[in-house]
């Protein structure tokens, strides 16, 4: 009877004492286990990004546009229609249980100057309630009220880029710029949120009040008209009950008969980002997958490589049966021998993937990242290659015939 | 007392449809702190013999019984116990691994036998020191000569301390100094350690070492007979 230990160590010396061909035969398991732990790097870390984009934008949003679309794309019209009022929101607000913050939006890009530097940028015509539908907060001044609102008072909370691209590092509170000629006071600085999940820069904004955006800045079809309303509904369970409450209250309102379709759409937009996440999960599994195929075929590696040496130590192996080798003794022999191959292989293919995702970091600005349990998952899955692969070799050495192996020339 | 009781014993190999009945049913005993020789032509069947006696065959039909225990009966891992512990194996082309010292092929068969660590060390290095290479005991066999190698397996047959040591042809790659030196050390091994030894030779001069000769022709044993008194081949 042999130890573990001891077995390992004498696997262990003859794998050194073929260091070439053991090198070679983890080759695939280190490029396997490699592109694994970098492809799931890549997945992990594109999720989390989204992940980071659904927090930044608030949870729990719904987004109504004017016009409709229907799933055919009979009709794709979300959008072009205007039929979406300030009124709609006040109602929205006050009569629908399920919803808890509603922000009407009127926006549209314009100059901006300040002394005799100017920007351009979106200007967004809104409410108080944006800040707690999309998660705003200001790091000086104060943000909009509802005084402001009723008031079309001529105030501006301007986002930190444009805050750096007019005043630089100058305190803009206070100060009056000037929005399409219209001048307007800064009250607040918003705090900064980055870029949102399509590449663009969340902070170059301004918001001013909805009634000002309408009479002074943004023409509009009809006087209280607005682009788009979000809504925060009041938990996650109340999501779907916001979207048939507002469904219900806007057919009303805008007096749309049974058999007529909506002229607004209501999206979900939590929704649509946890479908982005789910689709980038099922990408990370595929990846995955696609390099667990070279996982497999490094795998075919350290079996050939072990039939080889199998065959090739016929003769050591007879010596060792005729000394008193049992067939098991042998078998775990090889077993340990092509486990070995294959963990020492993962070990060094999760470095490679560290590496990888490293340089896929630095030259496509991609952001990664590397969990625990993709190295775990790594590493136990090239240590199951290797008891697998080597099975069958370490079986064929363990059914020798002690007389034919001491005979092997 | 009888350390291996044959009871014909035939062997019966089968290839490609031809049959070779290489042992015709031998029946023979050889007692503990024997020394003997099995001679005969190649082909007779002597290692044949040699091959069940050490347990790394069993016979087609027929008994054979080592230290009382019927052999034919045991299992693959039976047979390696049977190996390890009770029989001790020299080759004729010394069967080394080439990748060990020669302290760790001493120390092989106790590492299927359990022994720890640092026994086997202990154990290997006394069994070197009675084959007279302790000093050795870090060469690879590459850095041993023939006579020396063999010294080497002798040692690797000893160190577990069986009660057989069995011998094919042990001096067939040898010259006739260093033949002359095993044979001295089998039978110091047999005299002085009270080994039972079974030897394989065609050559009377190393036959002549043993105390008793059976000779083989044709799968069946032709004579067995005393030898009434050596002096080696002075
Ligand atoms: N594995 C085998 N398969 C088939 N025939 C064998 C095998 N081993 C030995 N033989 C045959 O058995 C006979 C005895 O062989 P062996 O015991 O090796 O003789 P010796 O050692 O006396 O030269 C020979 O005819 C040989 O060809
Ligand atoms: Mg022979």
């Amino acid at each position: 009877m042999m130890g573990l230990l001891e077995t390992a160590k004498i696997s262990l010396r003859s794998l050194w004492a073929n260091k070439m061909r053991s090198g070679l035969a983890i080759l695939g398991v280190i490029i396997g286990v490699g592109a694994v732990i970098a492809m799931i790097a890549v997945g992990r870390g594109a999720s989390l990004q989204i992940e980071s984009h659904i927090s930044s934008m608030g949870s729990n949003i719904l987004i109504i546009v004017p016009g409709t679309t229907t799933s055919g794309g009979v009709r794709m019209g979300a959008g072009t229609q205007q039929s979406l009022s300030l009124d709609d929101a006040i109602a929205i607000e006050e009569e629908c249980s399920a919803v808890s913050h509603v922000s009407p939006e009127l926006s549209g890009v314009a100059q901006v100057v300040y002394g005799n530097r100017n920007w351009s940028t979106g200007v967004i015509g809104t409410t108080e309630g944006m800040m707690d539908v999309h998660n705003w907060s200001v790091s000086s001044g104060r943000f909009l009220t509802d005084q402001d609102v009723r008031s079309s008072t001529k105030v501006a909370v301007i986002g930190e880029t444009v805050a750096y691209e007019l005043f630089g590092s100058a305190n803009p509170v206070g100060e009056i710029i000037r929005i399409k000629k219209v001048p307007f006071q800064v009250v607040g600085v918003l705090a900064p949120k980055g870029q949102s999940a399509f590449g663009s820069d969340q902070d170059d904004v301004i918001f001013v009040p909805v009634t000002t955006a309408q009479k002074r800045l943004f023409g509009t079809p009809f006087p209280r008209m607005v682009r788009r309303i979000s809504v925060k509904a009041r938990d996650a369970e109340s999501i779907y009950l916001a979207q048939e409450q507002i469904t219900a209250l806007l057919r009303q309102r805008h007096r749309i008969g049974p058999n007529q379709d909506d002229d607004f759409t209501v999206r979900n937009l939590t929704q649509a980002m946890e479908a982005a996440q789910q689709s980038t999960q099922a990408m990370t599994l595929l990846l995955g997958a696609i390099a667990s195929v070279s996982l497999l075929v490094g795998g075919i590696g350290i079996m050939n490589i072990m039939l080889v040496s199998v065959t090739e130590r016929t003769r050591e192996i007879g010596i060792r049966m005729a000394v008193g080798a049992r067939p098991r003794d042998i078998r775990l022999q090889f077993l340990i021998e092509a486990f070995l191959l294959s963990v020492i292989g993962g070990i060094a293919g999760i470095a490679l993937g560290a590496l990888l995702s490293q340089t896929l970091v630095l030259l496509f600005d991609w952001s990664t990242s590397i969990s625990p349990s993709s190295i775990l998952l790594a590493f136990g899955f090239s240590g199951f290659v290797g008891v697998f692969f080597g099975f069958y070799p370490a079986y064929k050495a363990s059914l020798m015939d002690p007389i034919e192996a001491l005979r092997y020339e | 007392m009888a350390l291996i009781e044959a009871e014909g014993v035939r062997k019966v190999y089968r290839m490609d449809g031809v049959t070779v009945e290489a042992l015709k049913g031998v029946t023979f005993s050889i007692n503990e702190g024997e020394f003997v020789a099995i001679m005969g032509p190649s082909g007779s069947g002597k290692s044949t013999l040699m091959h069940i006696l050490g347990c790394l065959d069993v016979p087609t039909s027929g008994r054979y019984l080592l230290g009382g225990v019927d052999v034919g009966s045991l299992s693959r891992d039976g047979l390696a116990g049977i190996r390890n512990s009770k029989i001790g194996f020299v080759f004729q082309g010394f069967n080394l691994l080439q990748r060990m010292s020669a302290l760790e092929n001493v120390e092989l068969p106790m590492l299927y036998g359990g022994v720890p660590s640092r026994e086997r060390a202990e154990k290997a290095l006394a069994a070197l020191k009675t084959v007279g290479l302790e000093e050795r005991k870090g060469h690879r066999p590459n850095q041993l000569s023939g006579g020396q190698q063999q010294r080497v397996a002798i040692a690797r047959a000893l160190v577990n301390d069986p009660p057989l040591i069995l011998a094919d042809e042990p001096t067939g790659n040898l010259d006739t100094k260093t033949s002359v030196e095993v044979m001295e050390l089998l039978v110091s091994l047999n005299e002085e350690h009270g080994k039972t030894i079974v030897l394989v030779t065609h050559e009377p001069d190393i036959a002549s070492f043993s105390k008793r000769i059976i000779r083989v022709l044709d799968g069946s044993i032709s004579s067995d007979e005393v030898v009434i008194k050596h002096d080696g081949i002075a």
